[in-house]
């Protein structure tokens, strides 16, 4: 019988401390303040902006006292947060899709895009490859596309080694990866799958830096920080083989900014959820993302600050949006 | 001598000749593996060598390599172990009695017993996207989070519901994946102590819970607690759930911004809140730092896991001093 009582004994241990928890519920209120004391911006998304969104955090915060996390989950990642509403800001490495749209727009969410910098994908290979100094986007096409039959250097050019050709590449969670496959092979996604997939960039990098025959496709930030490891090919927008080939395009600064380095540069996004523009923290924040002040930092973190034409018109719409909001 | 004894003599050398080799072999089996983590050791502390100072534990992220710290992350990942042990504790140990004292034998306790060996052995990111649905988004029950503020009269907190990427969401799902294994030590440890134990303890008039507390987890304290903190030393280091569940990779304060004693003294609703803050971990700070483009960074991420070593070894360290010291007491 003391078997029984002791599960007694238990269940009313249990319903005390049940009671106990609502009696402590029975003290919640909803909160409407408006003032958090622990007022954070949320930012989630591309791995790639969060370097950006990172040093623009970093500075922000000396400057007030709010304070800002960024999370690093991808482009994909990030967005099924941000249709979740459980962050404000949302970090995209290409421009929001028209599905994604569609889905927002089902749950009420109204979005403000800016673009924040942008990013050159470039194309590397060994320094001890001599052969190869610029390709065609129809050779990098044949290269990538799904049922490629390009598997030595020579199967693009018959005077190019006979050597097989390792390739390294983003992986499929990657903003890189979509914009890359876009432009390069003409369909998003669709890519062969016999490559070197890695979502860390540094990875690609050792990978092309350590073998004579490897050619990658890596965000031009991370190219910029390891020029002595490996080398950065010349790409000409040509698709057409029978075509005479366009000249090729170093990328640099200066031809991302122009254009002239294409299709393989990339324009960086920011999207804030307009509901919550309300909020002083996450208006400040984005002010001082656009602003002439902190551009710097995109150069410091390896990509290519917008045009300022660009930046103003990106001012003036948070501008608009913020009035509008406050309203 | 015959020609037995020949054949015999000779055999014998060679019989003795295996039994060193297999003892050489035990022995290269032993030292590579602490060869290995010497030259890992060494490597990193290498890296890691001017890095690692007060600054680096006391500063938060940076872009800067040089101004980057771990502090978030440290304390992130001691609240969140905190948080985990408070959980997997009274959860595991409790099943663990259970299924060893209380429990008979049936069909539903096998297959509850294989089920814990099954989990025990699920990859973690596995759990992360279990955690992430049930904890952080709530099986997206609600379209947009709702803030709840509770009063308890001397202090008060706020929280989201669905609980989104904080502390609490992080330890439940560190629970989850150490709860197999805290329940399987728990049973080795309570399978230990002898059944006499329990025979004499009833036999003297003691109920069933008089024994199981006074006598037989007493006696299975050791094991227990050996198993509760190998486990949590896995959890600690757990990097793919923790990023599953969204949690930041630049943060620059700690679960309910307590950065010292003081803050906790001052302001205890701030202990409240920790639970409900954003939070980051030692394992996703390295592996942010990693994936940095910047060359120095890679010290940085060596300093990272010097911190995360020391951690693990404190630890551990905990626990062979808590099986030491309770083992003495025990004579039966």
């Amino acid at each position: 019988m003391h078997f029984d009582r002791t599960i007694y004994g238990f269940s009313a241990v249990a319903v005390a401390s049940m009671l106990g928890i609502a009696a402590m519920c029975g003290g919640c209120i909803q909160s409407d303040s408006k003032v958090d004391p622990t007022a954070t911006v949320n930012v989630e998304g591309s791995s790639t902006v969060f370097l950006i969104s990172q040093a623009m955090a970093n500075e922000f915060e000396k400057k007030s006292p709010c304070k800002v996390t960024v999370g690093r989950s991808g482009t994909g990642g990030g967005y099924k947060k941000f249709v979740l509403r459980q962050c404000d800001l949302w970090n995209a490495s290409r421009p929001i899709a028209e599905k994604e749209k569609t889905e927002l727009q089902a749950k009420g969410i109204d979005w403000l895009e800016l673009e924040v910098g942008i990013d050159g994908i470039s194309i590397a290979v060994h320094p001890k490859n001599d052969w190869c100094t610029e390709l065609t986007v129809g050779q990098l096409r044949k290269i990538w596309e799904p049922d490629s039959t390009v598997n030595k250097w020579s199967d693009l050019d018959p005077k190019w080694p006979d050597q097989p050709i390792e390739l390294y590449g983003a992986d499929t969670d990657s903003g890189t990866f979509e914009y890359f496959t876009e432009v390069i092979v003409g369909k998003k996604n669709s890519s062969r799958t016999k490559y070197q997939a890695a979502n860390d960039d540094n990875v690609l990098i050792q990978g092309v830096a350590g073998s004579q025959y490897a050619l990658g496709y890596i965000p031009y930030g991370y190219c910029v920080e390891n020029k002595d490891k490996i080398k950065v090919i010349k790409v000409s927008p040509t698709v057409d083989a029978d075509e005479a080939a366009a000249p090729a395009v170093e990328p640099t600064v200066e031809t991302i900014l122009s254009g002239e380095y294409k299709p393989l540069a990339r324009p960086l996004f920011v999207y804030a959820n307009v509901e919550t523009l309300k909020r002083p923290e996450i208006a400040d924040f984005l002010k001082f993302t656009v602003s002439e002040e902190s551009q710097p930092l995109v150069a410091k973190r390896g990509f290519v600050r917008i045009p300022d034409e660009k930046r103003k018109e990106m001012e003036t719409r948070l501008e608009t949006a913020l009035k509008a909001a406050s309203k | 001598m015959s020609l037995h004894g020949k054949i015999y003599e000779r055999r014998l050398v060679w019989r003795h000749r295996i039994g060193l080799i297999f003892e050489w072999v035990c022995r290269i089996a032993t030292f590579l593996s602490l060869g290995i983590l010497a030259v890992l050791l060494f490597s990193i502390g290498r890296q890691a060598f001017g890095w690692l100072g007060w600054g680096f534990l006391t500063r938060s992220n940076s872009y800067e390599a040089d101004q980057a710290g771990i502090m978030a992350g440290l304390i992130g990942s001691l609240w969140l172990v905190g948080l985990t042990a408070i959980m997997s504790v009274p959860l595991g140990v409790g099943a663990a009695v259970y299924l060893e004292e209380y429990a008979k034998p049936s069909r539903l306790t096998k297959f509850i017993q294989l089920n814990i060996s099954n989990l025990a052995g699920v990859p973690s990111i596995v759990y992360g996207i279990l955690g992430f649905t049930v904890f952080v988004r709530m099986f997206g029950l609600r379209d947009r989070p709702e803030r709840f503020t509770c009063s308890l009269g001397f202090a008060q907190f706020s929280f989201e519901l669905p609980l989104g990427r904080v502390v609490l969401s992080g330890a439940c799902t560190l629970t989850l994946l150490s709860l197999p294994v805290v329940i399987i030590a728990a049973q080795e440890a309570l399978r230990s102590v002898p059944p006499s134990l329990r025979h004499a303890s009833l036999a003297l008039g003691a109920t069933k819970w008089q024994t199981v507390r006074y006598q037989v987890l007493p006696a299975a304290l050791p094991g227990i607690m050996t198993g509760v903190i190998l486990s949590l030393s896995r959890a600690i280091g757990e990097t793919a759930p923790l990023a599953v569940l969204g949690a930041a990779a630049q943060l620059s304060f700690a679960p309910g911004r307590i950065h010292s004693i003081g803050d906790a003294v001052q302001h205890p609703s701030k202990i409240l809140q920790a639970p409900f803050d954003q939070f980051t971990a030692i394992p996703l700070q390295i592996y942010g730092w990693i994936n940095e483009p910047k060359a120095a960074f890679e010290h940085v991420a060596a300093a990272g896991i010097i911190v995360l070593l020391i951690v693990l070894l404190l630890m551990n360290g905990t626990a062979i001093f808590i099986r030491q010291r309770f083992q003495k007491k025990i004579r039966w």
